[in-house]
């Protein structure tokens, strides 16, 4: 569904990601590792359209996508949940909502897509219209999800999900993107506490300075002595 | 509201879910709002009868120009988050269109008005398409520099009449096609307010329609816009273009109904920043702010240049300096905010 081929990035002249591949098959879900400064977060917004890459070869679903913009890359229900949440502090939860079903390929179903919504995440419904500012921060990842799921994604890109977030919030996030995931929605998702990621993904890539350095099925990764020699330097 | 637990059953349809239905960003005016709106509306249409003085009729025209231009840097600075400080531009161009193609060629203001409209969106878009790829405060930067770049090129120009401006004839005879009235000043009050009142009803379908969102979207979090599939750029070419088309229509006016303009009148930084100010005083990003604070303002402008003597001193500049201090540090939100908290019960607005 997913293939990039050996991605370059640069900020500027210093190059970020040297020669990075990857891919996601149809309704998987991998994971992203990493120390900070790996290049993680680049990586996500290189496939997204936000950081058009420098060299390489990205495809979703055996089309180019390399290099467009993000508009036309979420329209093919390629969707990016950025780090940290950024959800519209002076909208009501319910126009964050509906910011993520605007474009033409979510636009028609948008209010089926909202029930759906709204049945994954009750609390959002509840609180439709109180201002996004004014919520919890477990609350406002919640919101930061159901807006991308809006879009109606077929991959969906998850930057740090859990960041910030109290362990009783965190687990819930988890069993949501779970549950996502168990409605056919392909997830590459970035976490930096390797249990965790490798507890809920089925594949994982290592990242080390911009370079892929170690891939495999999360059972290999966890036990593997050079995963543990990058995350505890031992 | 009952704090529900987290664990959701899927499937079982709610009535709470149910409201989803509704386009979210609609809301209907309540029974009582309407009331006041009415009431609003025949106080509008009643005040210069009343307050017949050609001088009471004076300031509520000028409150009109200035309200429909603070409108436009409304909405591209309060609604989509584009500071922009030259908005002299426009409104200058504006009132050389109507004023010059009127003077020279006979042309009827109200095309003139059409013609400066269609320039300053054009300008309007040359100014956005290189600045908005930019981050951060270079569009404002942008902005200042080509006010004063108007500026000074209308002060050299002298096909359009150079630093001595554009004196527009005299017309009795056919006030409509000259866009002149000199019986008495309703005609200037009416069609002031007929084009405020156009521009708020632009700025309320703003409000609920899928562009406003986008706008505040992208004033709040841009690149969560972009990564939402917002084409940023776009919509803030729309915003841009929304705010020199106000500004250009109220430059018109002006110009008819001073009938002397100039480099200094219509072109200078100080109208730039005054527009930023009443928009700021009375409510940033709302709807009725522009209004209040041209309202406040130009009236208090008006009251210390009669006070301390109008020798064209900073004094009134001095007070609504103070003013936006006392705004920014006590109640951030404006006028509005403030009025709301003293009038509105919470629930209410």
């Amino acid at each position: 569904m997913l293939e990039v081929e050996d991605l370059e990035v640069c900020y500027g002249d210093y190059q970020v990601i040297r020669g990075v591949s990857l891919h996601v098959a149809e309704g998987e879900i991998v994971s992203v590792l990493g120390p900070n400064g790996a290049g993680k977060s680049t990586v996500l917004n290189a496939i997204s359209g936000l950081r058009p890459p420098r060299a390489g070869r990205i495809e979703f679903e055996g089309e180019p996508i390399g290099g467009r913009p993000p508009h036309e890359i979420v329209r093919r229900r390629l969707v990016h949940i950025m780090e940290r949440r950024r959800v519209f502090p002076y909208l009501t939860v319910r126009q964050n909502l509906w910011l993520g079903g605007y474009n033409p390929a979510a636009r028609d179903a948008r209010e089926e897509t909202l029930r759906h919504v709204y049945a994954l995440f009750p609390r959002l419904a509840e609180r439709e219209d109180q201002l996004a500012h004014s919520m919890s921060g477990g609350e406002q990842q919640m919101l930061a999800l159901g807006r991308g799921l809006m879009a109606r994604p077929r991959l969906l890109l998850v930057d740090e999900p859990l960041l910030g977030l109290s362990p009783a919030a965190a687990r819930h996030t988890f069993e949501v993107l779970r549950r996502i995931n168990e409605t056919g929605v392909a997830i590459l998702f970035i976490e930096q506490n390797v249990q965790t990621a490798l507890g809920l993904a089925e594949r994982g890539y290592v990242l080390e300075s911009g370079r892929l350095v170690l891939e495999g099925r999360s059972g290999e990764l966890l036990g593997s002595d050079a995963v543990k020699q990058i995350f505890l330097g031992g | 509201m009952a704090q529900a637990p987290h664990a959701p059953p899927a499937g079982e349809p709610r009535a709470e879910l149910e409201r989803a239905r509704a386009e979210p960003v609609r809301t209907p005016l309540s029974a009582k709002q309407w009331v006041w709106l009415a009431l609003a509306g025949v106080a509008l249409i009643a005040w210069p009868h009343v307050f017949d003085a050609p001088y009471q009729r004076h300031v509520l025209v000028m409150v009109f120009i200035y309200a429909l231009m603070a409108q436009g840097w409304n909405v591209l600075a309060g609604y989509c988050g584009q500071i922009s400080l030259g908005q002299a531009v426009y409104f200058g161009i504006g009132a050389y269109s109507a004023g010059f193609l009127y003077a020279n060629y006979h042309i009827s203001p109200w095309l003139g008005m059409l013609v400066g409209v269609g320039i300053s969106v054009l300008v309007a878009l040359a100014i956005g398409l290189p600045t908005f790829r930019l981050r951060g405060h270079y569009f404002a930067i942008a902005t200042l520099v080509i006010g004063e770049i108007g500026h000074t090129l209308m002060l050299n120009w002298e096909f359009v009449g150079g630093a001595t401006g554009v004196w527009i004839p005299i017309d009795r005879d056919s006030p409509w096609y000259s866009f002149q009235f000199h019986d008495n000043k309703l005609p200037n009050y009416y069609i002031g307010l007929g084009f405020l009142t156009a521009a708020c009803l632009v700025v309320v379908w703003l409000e609920r329609s899928k562009a406003g969102l986008y706008f505040r979207a992208i004033r709040d979090e841009p690149d969560a816009a972009r990564s939402l599939g917002v084409d940023v750029t776009r919509y803030k070419l729309v915003a841009i273009m929304i705010s020199a088309a106000f500004t250009a229509v109220a430059g018109a006016q002006f110009a008819q109904y001073v009938l002397v303009i100039d480099p200094e009148t219509v072109f200078p930084l100080l109208l730039s920043i005054l527009v930023v100010l009443m928009t700021m005083l009375g409510g940033i990003g709302t709807l009725w702010g522009p209004i209040i604070g041209a309202g406040v303002l130009f009236p208090l402008s008006e009251a210390t240049r009669v006070w301390l003597g109008g020798t064209g001193g900073a004094e009134d500049l001095m007070i609504y300096g103070a003013l936006i201090l006392l705004i920014s540090v006590f109640w951030p939100g404006g006028l509005l905010a403030l009025l709301r908290r003293l009038f509105v019960r919470s629930g209410d607005a």
